[in-house]
């Protein structure tokens, strides 16, 4: 036993929708234990279709689902108690309130103990912050208040996975502060957080480990640092003389360097920020801002898909 | 499996007690650090007297009680009781004619039970199946339409528990909508009309104790009657995404076995028309009790909720839950 099994393993997994269409194409995934997994990938790229695939919703065409080492749909009654799951956005009953539209979910699975049905669906609204309408019927909520409905059911029992699709649409700011902030609390407890997401610097944020998805197929996955370790770093200067700073970056070392308006840019591989700072300084350059940047998650992603984030073809 | 003694579905039990060790032993399960914290406040829970019962765990009283706290569903039902008032009213209202009509809507004048038969005579052909069509055809389309399903499958319910618990709901929709029918005629007619021995049909006559008997079993024959309708309700629920168009499609074909009932030349496929033994229930009210149409109608429901049950458990077992 030296590593414990991934959470989330799927084995050549593919769904092709009646009409012909491959929505998901040989998926490989791992999502380690403990991890906070960004899912990314554009509308249209298969995200949902394979989240629908490891719940059981759906059934593959070929190809195969594990949860905690355990096959999906077959164990699905033993192992999805451990989940906690917000798919496609949050459902509810409209004629039920938010504390009995909790306590019918909650009454679906078996393994929940009803002698701690109160209780656990009264710290779920609380954790969510919807404590003070927990008696309003859901259709009198808001699209926020929906959603953090959805994740209270997610949370009626402690779960050791948590599936999480787009969890912050419809939020507000503070919301999708808070979510970012339950779901930081609930892995540095341990539980697995996997966390689909158009936004990427959402995902960035949070995620230890990310996948990209284009076109029903997984482009790659890793850590957050793997996937930007493809790209480097930037040397990028602001400055009116941006002629005489490309001299300089250039009789310094520097390579790709680019010019666009009063901001140049270079490779920042085997240059010393500290010491090219100074040259630029010393050529009596004026320089408004210097900084090494760090590329972005969305820098991995165009490189990776060679696309924008539209919806795919 | 135990039921709490108040309807509070939020403090039932059920005996999902061997699934639930099961799952904290699974390994990782639940550490006390992160649990909900749900176990400190059991503490100060009240517990109360429970009563074992042979359900199937508290989804099933849940579903219950979402059913009938449903205020479409209610409004169903007072629609059903509606029904024998105003035929009550109609009948007390023209009496001038005791002759008139036939059969039980001519007696009613006379006995205020008739009008327990004549009101479940009349709402057994359209207005019980249009409510039995609403709330069966919405039982699993109706789920899935609003989005609630896939988060009851993914609880995880468990498809067949789900099917098992939406059937069992749906029978007891029929019984209680039958009684709504038959309780509320029996309490018009006795505000409204004499009260006293009952003329059977073949001509003795019995005691009001021993016809209210045969009422109760006459409204029970009413609501089997009701449980092909259901099965087929609960197959074409299976089949859409769209409650209304499952309800459209339930009571259609209560419409159209009506029809084929209608037309001489199909005299050979009636006998299996689910609709074709609904009239039997009145032969309870000949001495000796006329029986073999009774059974022809209970056999014909048990093979329609075997065809249509299996045929719903085949289609939601492989369904692809999109919605």
């Amino acid at each position: 036993m030296s590593q414990p099994s991934p959470t989330i393993e799927t084995y050549g997994l593919s769904k092709r929708y009646r009409g012909g269409q491959l929505a998901v194409d040989g998926l490989e995934l791992s999502v380690p234990q403990g991890a906070v997994f960004g899912f990314l990938g554009p509308n249209g790229s298969g995200k949902t279709t394979t989240i629908r695939m490891l719940m059981g919703l759906i059934g593959p065409t070929a190809g195969r689902v594990e949860l905690f080492g355990e096959p999906i749909p077959q164990a699905g009654n033993r192992v999805l108690p451990r989940v906690g799951a917000l798919i496609e956005g949050p459902a509810h009953y409209p004629y039920l309130t938010g504390a009995e539209n909790l306590a019918r979910y909650d009454a679906a699975d078996r393994s929940a103990d009803p002698r701690t049905r109160k209780a656990r669906i009264a710290d779920a609204l609380e954790r969510v912050g919807l404590s003070n309408a927990a008696q309003k019927k859901a259709k009198a909520y808001s699209l926020g208040m929906k959603q953090r409905l959805g994740l209270a059911a997610a949370l009626l029992q402690p779960r050791d996975l948590l599936v999480l699709d787009e969890p912050t649409n419809g939020l507000d700011p503070q919301g999708m502060r808070e979510i970012r902030s339950l779901i930081k609390s609930l892995a540095a407890d341990g539980t697995t957080v996997f966390l689909s997401s158009h936004l990427l610097d959402e995902i960035e944020q949070v995620c230890t480990h990310a996948a990209v998805m284009s076109k029903g197929r997984l482009v790659v996955q890793g850590t957050v640092a793997e996937l930007g370790a493809g790209l480097r770093a930037r040397l990028a200067v602001t400055t009116p003389d941006a002629a005489a700073a490309e001299t300089v970056l250039k009789a310094a070392g520097g390579t790709e360097v680019h010019v666009e308006g009063d901001r140049v840019t270079c490779d920042a591989d085997g240059l010393e920020p500290d010491a090219v700072c100074a040259a630029l300084v010393g050529a009596g350059i004026r320089v408004f801002a210097f900084g090494v940047e760090r590329p972005s998650l969305e820098d991995a992603f165009v490189a990776l898909t060679g696309e924008g984030f539209d919806v795919a073809q | 499996m135990s039921l709490s003694s108040s309807v509070d579905s939020g403090s039932s039990v059920h005996g999902g007690s061997s699934v639930h060790s099961e799952t904290v032993d699974s390994g990782v399960g639940v550490s006390p650090g992160r649990a909900v914290s749900g176990g400190a406040r059991t503490a100060g829970f009240r517990q109360r007297t429970r009563l074992r019962l042979g359900l199937r765990g508290s989804f099933a009283l849940n579903e219950l009680t979402t059913m009938f706290g449903r205020i479409r569903n209610l409004a169903l039902l007072a629609a059903l009781a509606a029904i024998p008032l105003a035929l009550g009213v109609a009948i007390k209202l023209t009496t001038r004619h005791p002759d008139g009509g036939g059969g039980f809507i001519s007696q009613v004048s006379n006995n205020g039970l008739f009008l327990v038969f004549s009101s479940l005579t009349i709402t057994l052909p359209v207005f019980l199946p249009l409510a039995i069509g609403v709330v069966a055809g919405d039982s699993i389309s109706g789920e899935a339409g609003q989005g609630t399903l896939r988060y009851l499958l993914v609880a995880p319910v468990g498809r067949n528990r789900l099917l098992a618990v939406k059937g069992g709901a749906l029978a007891v929709f029929c019984l209680v909508a039958s009684f709504t029918v038959a309780v509320s005629a029996f309490v018009i007619g006795l505000i409204l009309f004499p009260i006293g021995p009952v003329t059977l049909l073949s001509g003795e006559s019995i005691s009001f104790g021993a016809a209210l008997v045969k009422a109760v079993i006459i409204t029970l024959l009413v609501a089997a009657s009701l449980l092909g309708l259901c099965a087929i309700g609960l197959f074409v629920s299976t089949l859409t995404d769209t409650a209304i168009a499952a309800m459209a499609v339930t009571v259609g074909v209560t419409v159209l076995s009506g029809i084929l009932q209608t037309i001489p030349q199909l005299s050979s496929i009636q006998p299996w028309l689910f609709t074709d033994q609904w009239t039997s229930f009145a032969d309870l009210l000949r001495d000796p009790v006329y029986t073999p149409n009774i059974v022809h109608n209970l056999l014909i429901q048990a093979l329609y909720v075997a065809v249509f049950g299996s045929a719903a458990w085949a289609r939601l077992s492989s369904r692809d839950v999109l919605a």
